[in-house]
């Protein structure tokens, strides 16, 4: 008799995900699903808004990654008004960027995955959240991780206005120069943040890489896609957040494109599903093969692993450090673990602290020149940045007066779906067999999404509990046979 | 012991960013989790919706929830909160009024799922599919196909107090940790104000708070009025007396005027003071009321308005679905997309 396990809800950045489990008569697993039951519109209630609107409209898609959206939207804006923003606010443009990055990562490696590895997948579940996480690592470094975020998000505030959904940005610059006492206290954070990586990185090779065991799960099977990747790289394909060239390696991590953002339509295209509410991007020049990976299919990967698979390496000295050591330990490139994100987050962790260190430095960031104001008439707009879990693209056209004609815009997640809809079923027929199903093996079902970051969301949800997830195993006729309870 | 109250949390159509507002209290988290169990998501504890219902009617002290009312998932589990808890309170912009996502209330619902699934420059969607409230798979090896649900999308975006009754609100998009952090301790301490009370900001304009506010003069007069883009405004000067739109004067205050300290304009994301019946016809009002033309000018009146084309974006960006205009009118029910929309 076939049966069909419903996990509903696991929580995502866009509401509540939901996995749907089915198995055969063995009760071994033969197909899982994810589905995101998320649908707001942006793209169509951006028609008729003002293009200098949409900086502070697009961050409410997200509000956990809301500078990436206020990033995006701010370039494209550059791009709809043809207007080059003065040095000095690119520069800061970046700088708050890498603040950005570099909290938002550390709330995901703390608070998300931190419960699975610094306090254990088979640990208790009621240990098994942030609490946990203090309790092992001891209440002094909980609240200095704590300390740590309130202060860069406070930093952030100081410099663009708001820290969950910043306003600052406006075409051709920034609203407002950084001054002086602001310039002191970066540079003061800058070095806190530089030792606040390196010791997030020890924590990581302490307490992750000394365990045999984690270092078998991360390289185990079940963990495993051979897939394309994409990041934005500079000019010698060092990883960037802020800008550059979108690259694509193959499974063989060996370079299969590499183009600038305004011809993103050649090269990616989105594909629809009906049981689901996201769509699946894919690379055009292959096609849509359906949920397989290989070299032969068009899934391909965003965020840190697939960034630094995509890139030749690190543009800062002890991120290069920590990159090399990655690729040695794991084998070489490309890795296609996909906990092998938890790593390369923290290597990115430690390029922002590097890269903000630089900038806070730059004589040019207390510049009043921070701003010009754009003068040609807008038609299109494409930008592109690194959004914590990937490459994210905005694509705006408006009249002549600067009001948004059609938006389109292809966001980390949408990148990331079909790599990850592989991973909750291949998680889950390798896991679920002969009908056993316990607290651990649904662990490692959560694991395997959960390494994406899908969203700290997550994180905020699992705080004081950790993630919630119940199965229903219901039979073809759709009665209701037995349910599974992942009481954390 | 007494038994510490019971707190839940849930989200319908938001963005995370309440959660983020949460996590902001930062240190104050651990004193949070000492005074109250916290339930985020009510789903946390017994997601299963029969299960939540099996709960005593009243047993969750106080529901925080954020975001908008966009789909049945959203509606049926409001309903089943509204049951099991003392005190509803809207959480943020989404929740009390619609929010950001609201503007969608401008369009069909058909216009929206047509935009994203097939006519988006990067779609390939040459069947046409769309997502459907049951899709039928077949699997390999499998005799039976397997029926997978997804919720609908209702019509229209809905304040969180259009689909329950709310007791109490809390602005911003979002509140900001000292706002939160009022209302919290005004929950707690148990003397709740009269329901319908917004908890947490201030009573008084944003302007009350403002840092230029001494540089506003006594009554502003404008000839001519600028959009953000335009003009690089001078830093310490009231924002709306150089022909920015600033909304301040209409809006409620408690952010601490960040956004005018960044040299941007309010964009009303605090909603209305008390007694205001509608945020967005207050703020025309308003705007009307400090043109410095006459009724005769009307040519020049018009050339003024006509420098502004998105009114509604601009006084209605987070009160929309709120509005007493609400947006669209007669929503078109189409057969094609009613395997997906649940019309009302």
């Amino acid at each position: 008799m076939t049966k069909k396990i419903v996990i509903d809800p696991i929580t995502r950045l866009e509401g509540h995900g939901k996995i749907v489990i089915v198995l055969n008569d063995k009760g071994d697993c033969v197909k899982a699903y994810i589905q995101i039951p998320e649908l707001r519109g942006f793209e169509k209630f951006a028609e008729g808004r003002h293009a200098e609107d949409m900086p502070i409209i697009t961050p409410r898609i997200c509000g956990v990654c809301p500078t990436a959206h206020h990033m995006a939207s701010t370039k494209a804006l550059d791009d709809l008004y043809k207007v080059d923003p003065p040095s000095p606010a690119k520069k800061i443009r970046e700088l708050f960027y890498n603040l950005f990055m570099l909290e938002d990562h550390a709330l995901h490696f703390y608070i998300l995955a931190g419960p699975d590895f610094i306090v254990g997948p088979d640990a208790p579940k009621e240990e098994r959240n942030i609490v946990g996480v203090i309790k092992k690592v001891g209440k002094d470094v909980g609240l200095k991780i704590i300390g740590m975020r309130k202060k860069i998000r406070k930093m952030m505030e100081l410099i663009g206005g708001k820290t969950i959904h910043p306003v600052f940005g406006v075409p051709g610059g920034i609203s407002k120069p950084l001054n002086e006492e602001i310039v002191k206290d970066l540079k003061k954070l800058a070095d806190e943040s530089v030792e606040f990586t390196q010791f997030t990185l020890n924590i990581f090779k302490e307490v992750v890489l000394k365990n045999e065991k984690y270092v078998d799960l991360i390289t185990s099977e079940a963990y495993t896609h051979r897939t394309h990747y994409m990041g934005l790289v500079d000019d010698k394909n060092r990883v960037n957040f802020y800008d550059g060239m979108i690259r694509v390696v193959d499974p063989n991590g060996k370079e299969f494109a590499k183009f600038d953002v305004h011809d993103y339509l050649n090269y990616i295209a989105e594909h629809v599903e009906p049981w689901t509410f996201i769509t699946f991007t894919y690379l055009k020049d292959i096609g849509w093969k359906g949920f397989v990976d290989g070299e032969d299919s068009g899934i391909y990967s965003v965020a840190p692993l697939a960034r630094l698979n995509a890139a030749d390496g690190m543009a800062t000295p002890l991120a290069q450090e920590a990159y090399e050591e990655m690729y040695d330990t794991l084998g070489g490139k490309p890795v296609h673990h996909t906990l092998a994100n938890h790593w390369a987050r923290i290597i990115e962790m430690i390029y922002s602290a590097e890269r903000i260190k630089e900038l806070a430095n730059d004589p040019e960031i207390t510049s009043e020149n921070v701003r010009v104001l754009p003068t040609k008439t807008p038609d299109v707009g494409i930008s592109v940045v690194e959004a914590p879990r990937g490459t994210l693209i905005h694509h705006y056209e408006t009249d002549e007066r600067g009001v948004i004609k059609k938006a389109n815009l292809i966001v980390a997640t949408q990148h990331n779906a079909a790599r990850i809809a592989l991973s909750i079923d291949k998680a889950a027929r390798s896991l679920i067999k002969n009908g056993e199903i316990n607290d651990g093996l649904l662990n490692m079902i959560e694991m395997a999404f959960r390494a994406y970051d899908p969203c700290m969301a997550c994180g905020t949800h699992t705080l004081p509990g950790s993630m919630p997830i119940a199965f229903y195993m219901y039979d073809t006729k759709g009665n209701l046979l037995k349910i599974v309870k992942k009481n954390f | 012991m007494m038994e510490k109250p019971k707190v839940a949390w849930y989200w319908c159509a938001s963005c995370g960013g309440c959660e983020e507002s949460f996590v902001d209290l930062a240190e104050k988290l651990l004193d949070v989790f000492d005074a109250v169990d916290i339930v985020f998501c009510p789903v946390a504890m017994d997601f299963k919706k029969e299960d939540i219902e099996k709960m005593p009617d009243g047993s969750i002290t106080v529901a925080l929830i954020n975001g908008g009312i966009r789909l049945k998932e959203h509606e049926e589990m409001v309903k089943l909160l509204r049951r099991k808890s003392k005190i509803v309170i809207a959480y943020g912009a989404c929740s009390s009024w619609g929010g950001i996502p609201g503007l969608a209330n401008l369009y069909d619902i058909d216009e929206v799922i047509s935009r994203k699934y097939l006519e988006v420059p990067s779609i390939e969607n040459p069947n046409k599919t769309l997502p459907s409230h049951i899709t039928k798979v077949k699997i390999p090896d499998l005799p039976n196909e397997v029926e997978i649900e997804l919720t609908k999308v209702l019509p229209r975006l809905l304040p969180l107090d259009r689909v329950i009754e709310v007791d109490y609100y809390i602005p911003g998009c979002p509140p900001t940790p000292d706002v939160f952090w009022n209302a919290l301790q005004a929950i707690l301490s148990g003397k709740l104000p009269p329901k319908g009370t917004v908890l947490g900001a201030s009573q008084k304009s944003l302007c009350d708070e403002c840092p230029l506010n001494e540089t506003k003069p006594e009554k502003i007069l404008l000839k001519d009025l600028k959009r953000p883009h335009e003009v690089i405004p001078k830093p310490d000067e009231c924002l709306l007396a150089q022909g920015l739109l600033c909304l301040g004067p209409v809006t409620r205050g408690g952010c601490g005027a960040l956004c005018v300290k960044a040299n941007m304009p309010c964009t009303g994301c605090f909603g209305p003071l008390d007694n205001i019946i509608d945020y967005g016809g207050k703020a025309l009002s308003y705007i009307a009321s400090i043109l410095d033309y006459s009724p005769m000018e009307e040519d020049k009146l018009k050339e003024v308005y006509d420098k502004i084309p998105d009114w509604v974006g601009l006084v209605y960006k987070y009160y929309l679905p709120a509005s007493k205009f609400g947006g669209k009118v007669n929503i078109k029910k189409s057969k094609a997309f009613k395997e997906v929309v649940e019309y009302d």
